[in-house]
């Protein structure tokens, strides 16, 4: 009696499909992929609901950390190259050429005035917030982030770019701090500037929710 | 998962003697080449930044010690929000009273309802919101406070530095109510 024959499927799956999936979504986020961009300090930000996206280009970027320290960072480097010589001419900084190339090339600045020149001689992979004492900024009349915006204000003036002023502050960061830094802003003119946020959603029920349900638009 | 080679055991039928050139698939096995797929995909998903950062716009005004300059606010449609410690939030309508009676005491996630019940209550036009951050509030209640302006759309606000006597009030309530 012949036994029936069962037929031996084959257990290995073609896997062309399942590949062509793999790196279609492989190639998907390779192209979207942004890395976040190395920072001075770590900040972290609170939450708004404002939709609107941060400028990402000539911002010049106060950040206040928790405890309460503040920096301050430029990615135009026309710009600081431009700060750095009206340093040097308005009150006599001293910075030498080699520095002001260090200066230039600097991810952000945080030291006293006085103290800078060492600040620049400092290699960038040292080059930690946590270590570094911050940009002297303690009340109206001992506030130097006064004397930065100022050159930062010039400086743009001079190049002809537009000025994107970003404040970054620290969940934790008190008070009387922002209010030094938006003394300093409004002591050079800066009266508009953009505080940098988390995302959240509109809490339903709210009048801006109403408004948005209506579809109306919401001015910034 | 290798692929069986399944041609090997019909050589015999051709008899003894015969040889038959090895067939040899033309099908590669994809597995490890999927695997590494995946594995760069979980790794870009996660060093990935989907959510952009969002900006949130402040204009300032213009300090001026000019009394005819200075915004005038109508005294029955102030509401002025004092930010003490621990996300507390302090408020009162119009004047402060001297003895403190109108002074009441809420918290960042409440506070909607005051500035909700207030915005019913009052003509567009009349409505001014002061903020008063005090010296222990933190940047995050500042936010959450400029956020809620407008959530709550509300069109004229003011961040104006707290007094003294207000500064004393809100810790004289805090102290009270055992806030740390």
């Amino acid at each position: 009696m012949a036994r029936p024959k069962i037929a031996r499927k084959s257990t290995s799956v073609d896997m062309t499909a399942m590949c062509d999936v793999a790196f279609l979504l492989l190639s998907f986020f390779i192209l979207t992929t942004k890395f976040k961009p190395e920072e001075a300090v770590t900040v972290t930000t609170p939450s708004s609901v404002s939709s609107k996206v941060a400028p990402e280009k000539d911002m010049t970027l106060v950040s206040i950390t928790k405890d309460g320290k503040v920096f301050l960072s430029l990615d135009n480097a026309e710009v600081k190259e431009e700060m750095a010589r009206q340093m040097n001419a308005g009150r006599n900084q001293g910075l030498t050429e080699p520095q002001i190339s260090k200066f230039t090339q600097a991810s952000f600045f945080g030291s006293p005035l006085s103290q800078l020149g060492s600040f620049l001689q400092i290699p960038n992979d040292q080059l930690k917030g946590e270590s570094l004492p911050g940009i002297t900024v303690k009340d109206s009349s001992n506030n130097e982030l006064v004397e930065w915006m100022r050159y930062v204000a010039s400086a743009h003036a001079k190049t002809n770019t537009r000025m994107n002023l970003l404040l970054k502050g620290d969940n934790l960061a008190k008070y009387p701090q922002f209010k030094n830094v938006i003394d300093a802003f409004k002591k050079n003119e800066q009266f508009k500037f953009q505080m940098v946020t988390n995302p959240e959603n509109v809490p339903e029920g709210t009048d801006l929710w109403k408004k948005f349900q209506r579809g109306e638009k919401v001015e910034e | 998962m290798a692929e069986m080679d399944t041609s090997s055991g019909g050589h015999h039928k051709k008899g003894p003697g015969v040889k038959k050139a090895k067939k040899l698939s033309t099908r590669v096995d994809l597995t490890p080449m999927v695997d590494l797929g995946f594995l760069l995909i979980t790794f870009f998903i996660f060093t990935t930044t989907m959510s952009q950062p969002t900006a949130m716009k402040l204009n300032l005004p213009k300090d001026t010690d000019k009394p005819e300059e200075q915004n005038k606010a109508k005294e029955s449609g102030a509401l002025t929000l004092l930010l003490g410690k621990n996300n507390g939030v302090y408020y009162y309508e119009g004047q402060l009273d001297p003895a403190g009676a109108n002074f009441k005491s809420s918290t960042m996630k409440q506070v909607r309802e005051v500035i909700m019940d207030k915005k019913r209550r009052t003509p567009e036009k009349d409505l001014v919101v002061v903020l008063k951050p005090g010296a222990d509030a933190t940047y995050k209640d500042v936010v959450d406070i400029l956020d809620e302006m407008s959530i709550n759309d509300i069109k004229r606000y003011a961040l104006v530095d707290i007094s003294a006597g207000e500064a004393q009030l809100v810790q004289v309530t805090e102290s009270r109510g055992g806030v740390q």
